[in-house]
């Protein structure tokens, strides 16, 4: 699959990919790299793991990560209490005999790399874990492998297709860095935004996509908290498609009503009031 | 930036990529033989005929972070499109350094009239001065000017050996003050890395002497994060000394610590700190504190922290400590907006100002917007000082 057949497939899957992210996930294919994407809330960053699944037809396995996650969580674990049962039936003789797959409860690191067909793995705002999390992360990306000290070292018998996410929370290490490849996905322009509205929401009217994107692109002009990112401008886009609006001009109190589908904090609900909100749609048409 | 000639001579694709990859490594990015193979590699698996797909390749194959990111494009066309050429025909204004094909670490030591020789492309290096860089107006008195003082001065000027290390052992014992509410019992806790026997055996009770369930304490010890902000600029010229090596105390006594330096820009400078060579970091820190001693816009740099830097540097259990006399070229009003959200997103901020009460007539106004938006102002102007304060960081 050449770089351009990726680039159209995933836009069978509905997903608008730049060409530098295109290049990335074909990279990380050809070469087997994982790929770590990084940038701001909101840009599709997750969504592209789900694309990357439905384009190669293949499962999609998440991992979120969070503060405090440890390798219990993330490999594997022993189902300690089958364990117990199976001793205490089986009269406590061969303790061996409970450390084997059977009692294995797979997390989904290791789920990943026990798969028949390549998954696409995503582990989702790798820098909210921990950095012991991290240097588990690497063994797996490394080498394909889990070290399991009861049953030994499980190797890969398909190579995963792995995406890390991260949006700034704690800086990776260069370790983690160096062994994925990188791409930084920004908020999208006025043309890749028009391009994503018209394949998630096909059947809105042009003349309302095109002052949607011009509303929400002056919107991350403005100083807010919270920036909105693509997934608020489609359910934007879902809602005022809902309430059968053609025009934002039209209405201006009930577009102004739908702004919760774009502003997450009371600060920035107060600083687009309906005066602001008439000016960018009045500069968006 | 440093261009490197494009090498005509060149034998074939592999040699040039490899070219391109030393190119980078000269400019600071640390890539090893292996990238330089992956890159041959990948410009098999593309049509490394297509210059758009080989740039985007090279460019996710070797940007490991989002300021090499923004920064590969200029050093792809510099290498691949001849010394920048074209880019300074476009924009003709930009300020193009070129040349100097040392790595920058040496720098320091040659000197920078050692610079550039038959350079027919950039400007040469000598970068002129703008400004007369002290923060002084032409009556005398003291003002913060926006000017951006391009001098570079060497901060090693400002560090010795026995001053270093005074100062670094107050920041350690502040930094323990801070982060030492360690809890060592432990808690009963979802998982952690002990059992909790005793509530095993009691809940073994409803099943029979069978523990099915398995109980996990921790110590539940979250270390809290700290984040100083050093004032470089003209009016701190006199604390400079002091203060920076008191942060580079406060950055090696904690992993969880960053730390800015900031006159009229903000820069991170938490990983030059972190180099355990002193003379080093000097050296990198002088580097990277071209315009220090100029003015200095506070309100703004405050607000670049909490848009660009929040995510990793700020949150509810961290600390922010800003080193400044307060001397400001924005209105009292802006650094009261700044501090405000500041403070909104950190959990405590501290101000640190050096200046006596005395010589607070000029900053009046200013300190005025500050004292009531951050938890507590304090007055350290020497070394003994800051450790003096190590009871009140305590009780933060």
């Amino acid at each position: 699959m050449t770089f351009e057949d990726l680039k159209s497939r995933l836009a069978e899957a509905a997903y608008v990919a730049s060409d530098d992210l295109a290049m990335a996930l074909h990279l990380a294919l050809t070469l087997g790299r994982p790929l770590l994407l990084e940038g701001p809330a909101g840009v599709g960053k997750t969504e592209v793991a789900k694309a990357l699944s439905a384009t190669l037809g293949t499962r999609l396995i998440r991992l979120q990560c969070y503060e405090g996650l440890d390798a219990g969580q993330a490999i594997y674990e022993w189902n300690y209490q089958r364990q117990l049962l199976a001793l205490r039936a089986s009269g406590a003789e061969s303790e061996g005999a409970v450390f084997t797959e059977d009692y294995l409860l797979k997390r989904p690191l290791l789920e990943a790399i026990t798969q028949e067909r390549s998954p696409v793995l995503l582990i989702d705002e790798v820098d909210r874990a921990d950095e012991a999390f991290e240097a588990f992360l690497l063994e797996i990306l490394a080498e394909n492998q889990v070290s399991i000290p009861e049953l030994g070292t499980i190797r890969a018998t398909a190579t995963p297709h792995v995406i890390l996410t991260a949006n700034g929370t704690r800086e990776l290490s260069d370790a983690l860095r160096r062994r994925c490849l990188y791409t930084h996905i920004d908020y999208p322009d006025r043309e890749a935004e028009l391009a994503i509205l018209a394949t998630r929401a096909p059947d809105l009217a042009p003349r309302l996509a095109r002052q949607i994107v011009g509303v929400v692109q002056a919107l991350r002009r403005e100083e807010l908290e919270k920036t909105p990112g693509i997934a608020e401008m489609l359910d934007w886009a879902a809602a005022l498609g809902g309430l059968g609006l053609n025009d934002l001009s039209d209405d201006a109190g009930r577009v102004q009503a739908t702004l919760v589908c774009l502003l997450k904090t009371a600060a920035d609900r107060d600083a687009i009031p309906r005066e602001v909100l008439d000016r960018l749609v009045g500069r968006a048409a | 930036m440093r261009a490197t000639r494009f090498p005509a001579r060149a034998s074939g694709p592999a040699e040039r990529v490899a070219g391109f990859v030393a190119h980078l490594r000269l400019n600071g990015w640390r890539l090893g033989p292996g990238d330089t193979a992956a890159a041959i590699q990948a410009m098999t698996a593309i049509d490394a005929t297509d210059r758009d797909q080989a740039r985007a390749a090279l460019k996710v194959l070797l940007v490991p972070d989002r300021d090499r990111w923004d920064g590969f494009d200029a050093l792809y066309d510099a290498y691949w499109l001849n010394a920048g050429r074209t880019r300074e025909r476009t924009a003709p204004a930009a300020h193009v350094r070129a040349q100097a094909t040392r790595p920058t670490l040496w720098r320091p030591h040659f000197g920078t009239e050692a610079e550039p020789e038959g350079d027919d492309v950039g400007e040469p290096d000598g970068t002129p001065d703008i400004g007369d860089g002290a923060a002084e107006g032409s009556d005398g008195r003291m003002i913060a000017t926006r000017t951006e003082n391009l001098s570079k001065r060497d901060l090693r000027e400002l560090m010795d050996e026995d001053e270093i290390r005074a100062a670094e052992a107050a920041a350690r014992r502040l930094a323990r003050a801070i982060r030492e509410r360690r809890i060592r019992r432990r808690r009963a806790a979802r998982r952690g890395d002990g059992l909790d026997m005793r509530r095993i055996l009691r809940a073994s009770l409803a099943t029979g002497g069978e523990p099915m369930r398995l109980y996990r304490r921790q110590r539940p010890d979250r270390p809290r994060k700290l984040t100083v902000l050093c004032d470089v600029s003209g009016s701190m010229a006199l604390h400079a000394r002091v203060f920076l090596a008191f942060t580079k105390g406060l950055v090696g006594a904690a992993d969880a610590t960053e730390a800015f330096l900031f006159h009229t820009r903000l820069m991170r400078v938490t990983p030059a700190l972190r180099d355990h060579d002193t003379l080093r970091a000097a050296g990198r820190l002088s580097l990277m504190a071209e315009g220090f001693g100029g003015g200095t816009d506070i309100a703004a740099n405050i607000a670049r922290l909490t848009d660009g830097h929040a995510g990793r540097a700020l949150g509810d259990r961290s600390l922010v400590l800003i080193l400044s006399d307060g001397y400001c070229s924005a209105p009292p009003a802006a650094l009261g907006a700044a501090l405000e959200r500041l403070s909104r997103r950190a959990g405590r901020v501290v101000w640190l100002t050096p200046a006596p009460p005395a010589a607070e007539a000029l900053t009046a106004r200013h300190m005025a917007a500050i004292a009531p938006r951050v938890d507590r102002v304090m007055r350290a102007a020497t070394i003994a000082d800051l450790a003096a304060l190590e009871a009140e960081f305590a009780r933060l």
